[in-house]
């Protein structure tokens, strides 16, 4: 794995630079500077080290002055409490299957149009990139009440899959996979597999695809944490007692739709946020790298 | 609907299904009796193929994003309830909007949560940056560390955030205590419940912002800093006149992604409210935007309102956009003639 996305876009330009050799600015850091990151560091990661202390007390324990700061015994009872009694264990499972599919096929039709617009010609080409890149800029807001019309007519209100479709494809992945494909793939490459007689799907899997695949993994990476988190429409589509993503789940349990218990309110923002912790903890490097490249080239 | 069914037939149609063409044998350039076919189809493949591969995402677009952003406007016309039939009010909804207190309390609530929630925000990311472009050990744990915020949902922060906000046993009133502070009320008093949002938001982005200056700062050639040693400037000056406007078009692409996230703050205020968020809090003090689109949408009912509220949110969003690329445009006039002062200097400095 770790091989294979070493090769990114983001883990390229370093190395690019490098071989200028005045590329870079490298001073020591000095004490001062250890102690602000280690600040920055500790302000970021204490409300999570909080989360996991709320989520091993009673509920009568977390509410009470002042609030605990280590650990408690509870942790167990209170993972088995949300995992039965107000089923985060089905939401984890749902939004699980929607951000996999969500970044299943945000990559697989980002890669095709990347392709189209980075290495093919065709008319209307500029302006319909000029359309991609602008769509970016429209709120959610502006979508969601004819969707909402929409779902309720086809009976989709708590189906998932007025959840995916709408997210099937996004145009920051078209433009994450352009601006990779101009780079990464030569054109004599594609024309010469079309030399030899390939039609355009075998040289999407035996060309585009091959090349392709690290811009792939972190764009697939990066569209599953977004899914995974996704709030807005969600809570619109799904309720928190029909078919809840752990979001729209949380919510519910933070607006004491099933219990006020703190503890376990917690404990539900502790299964949703550390699956992707643990996610970050082993690809931050690559998702870190995966972030930058698609921001700075925009 | 019927985008699709027009853009589907645009593309390419399975190979199989095409008739034979009638030139068969006839090509010179393809002397085999199949060849003709080949060619035609060869041809197809090309011309059409790139509109095959564009249309998953403009077929989705036109479907989820632009049929409905239209149908909304429409929708802002009339007087609409779920389910009910639509009835033309013309700009009634708007004109409402005008006068109606609670949206000039939206709109100022999101200004001003946005306000001191973006600028800390991004100020706190480029000073961050800064530090992470130093030599450092431990630069991989700082780097995830400051980003581990970004993987957590906006539901699960704000959770947390509400404990510890609290005004009776949260940790943050009790630490002002120990510094000698009397305890605020963060849900319940406006300021301090907007600040309190913003904290969230700023939590949640800063170590991303960080990473996305830091990647800009390590792209500014040495050879600037270099030069501005030479001319004796300090780090400090260096930092405001080598790096801040080297990385001017990441810090302008942040600002624009900053201002879209600000402009449409949901999640945070209505679960931060509890029981009374959607709201956003008893006295509306930290209600936004979106908060009353979903309340007039989806508490009242009222479609129409609701929906000339997401229009309103576009138009600001456009006019936000639009003094944002004036501002940028400025700006870089401004440095051109300093910009080409750089480069004589370096390409100078490379040929000696």
């Amino acid at each position: 794995m770790s091989r294979t996305l070493d090769t990114t876009a983001a883990a390229r330009a370093p190395r690019a630079r490098r071989l200028r050799p005045s590329a870079g600015r490298q001073h020591h850091a000095g004490p001062l500077t250890y102690v602000l990151l280690g600040l920055a560091a500790l302000v970021s990661l204490f409300p999570l080290y909080w989360n996991l202390v709320a989520a091993s007390h009673t509920g009568e324990r977390v509410v009470k002055a002042p609030a605990p700061l280590l650990p408690g015994p509870r942790l167990f009872d209170n993972l088995s409490f949300a995992w039965n009694q107000v089923d985060m264990g089905e939401a984890l499972v749902n939004t699980t299957i929607v951000a996999g599919l969500v970044a299943l096929s945000t990559v697989l039709f980002s890669t095709l149009a990347g392709f189209a617009f980075a290495k093919l010609a065709f008319r209307g080409k500029g302006a319909l990139l000029a359309l991609v890149v602008a769509t970016m800029t429209i709120p959610p807001q502006l979508s969601v009440i004819p969707l909402y019309q929409i779902i309720t007519d086809l009976g989709w209100v708590d189906q998932l899959q007025s959840v995916v479709l709408p997210s099937l494809v996004a145009a920051f992945g078209v433009f994450f996979m352009r601006q990779y494909l101009i780079e990464a793939l030569p054109v004599e490459l594609v024309e010469a597999a079309r030399m030899d007689g390939a039609h355009s799907l075998r040289i999407i899997w035996h060309v585009v695809f091959p090349v392709a695949r690290p811009a792939m993994a972190v764009l697939g990476m990066l569209v599953f944490v977004q899914a995974w988190n996704d709030f807005f429409w969600p809570f619109i589509a799904l309720t928190p007692d029909g078919n809840p993503t752990l979001q729209v789940a949380l919510a519910g349990l933070g607006a004491g739709n099933h219990t006020v218990d703190q503890a376990v309110v917690l404990t539900g923002a502790l299964i949703s946020t550390l699956p992707l912790l643990l996610v970050f903890a082993v690809l931050g490097k690559h998702i870190v790298g995966g972030i930058t490249a698609g921001a700075v080239k925009n | 609907m019927a985008t699709s069914v027009r853009a589907t037939s645009g593309g390419s149609p399975p190979p199989a299904a095409h008739p034979p063409a009638p030139s068969t044998g006839s090509r010179k350039q393809w002397p085999s009796g199949r060849g003709g076919l080949r060619s035609t189809l060869y041809r197809l493949d090309l011309k059409a193929v790139p509109y095959v591969f564009l249309a998953p995402f403009f077929l989705t677009f036109a479907a989820f994003g632009l049929f409905p952003l239209i149908y909304t406007g429409w929708l802002s016309l009339h007087r609409v309830e779920l389910g009910g039939s639509a009835q033309w009010k013309g700009l009634e909804n708007y004109t409402s909007l005008a006068g109606s207190e609670f949206f000039w309390n939206a709109l100022a609530n999101t200004f001003t949560i946005g306000v001191i929630s973006t600028v800390p925000q991004l100020l706190m990311a480029l000073g961050l940056a800064h530090l992470l472009n130093y030599k450092l050990r431990g630069r991989g744990f700082f780097r995830v560390a400051v980003l581990a915020p970004y993987a957590t949902s906006i539901a699960a922060a704000t959770l947390v955030f509400a404990q510890l906000f609290n005004t009776d046993y949260g940790l943050i009133n009790t630490a002002l205590g120990w510094a000698g502070f009397e305890p605020v009320a963060w849900e319940s008093s406006k300021w301090p419940a907007q600040i309190a949002i913003s904290v969230i938001v700023t939590w949640r982005w800063t170590g991303y912002n960080a990473l996305i200056y830091l990647a800009a700062m390590q792209a500014v050639p040495q050879d600037l800093y270099e030069a501005a040693a030479l001319d004796g400037a300090s780090r400090w000056r260096q930092f405001l006149s080598v790096t801040i406007p080297s990385i001017r078009p990441t810090i302008l692409f942040t600002v624009i992604v900053s201002t879209i996230g600000a402009t449409q703050l949901f999640g945070e205020p209505m679960l931060y409210g509890g029981s009374v968020g959607i709201s956003g809090g008893s006295g509306n003090q930290f209600q936004t935007l979106s908060l009353l689109m979903y309340e007039k949408g989806w508490v009242t009912g009222a479609l129409g309102q609701a929906s000339a509220i997401a229009w309103v949110m576009l138009l600001l969003l456009l006019l936000i956009g639009g003094l944002e690329a004036l501002v940028s445009r400025s700006n870089r006039s401004r440095s051109r003639s300093r910009d080409r002062n750089r480069a004589g200097r370096i390409s100078t400095k490379a040929g000696s």
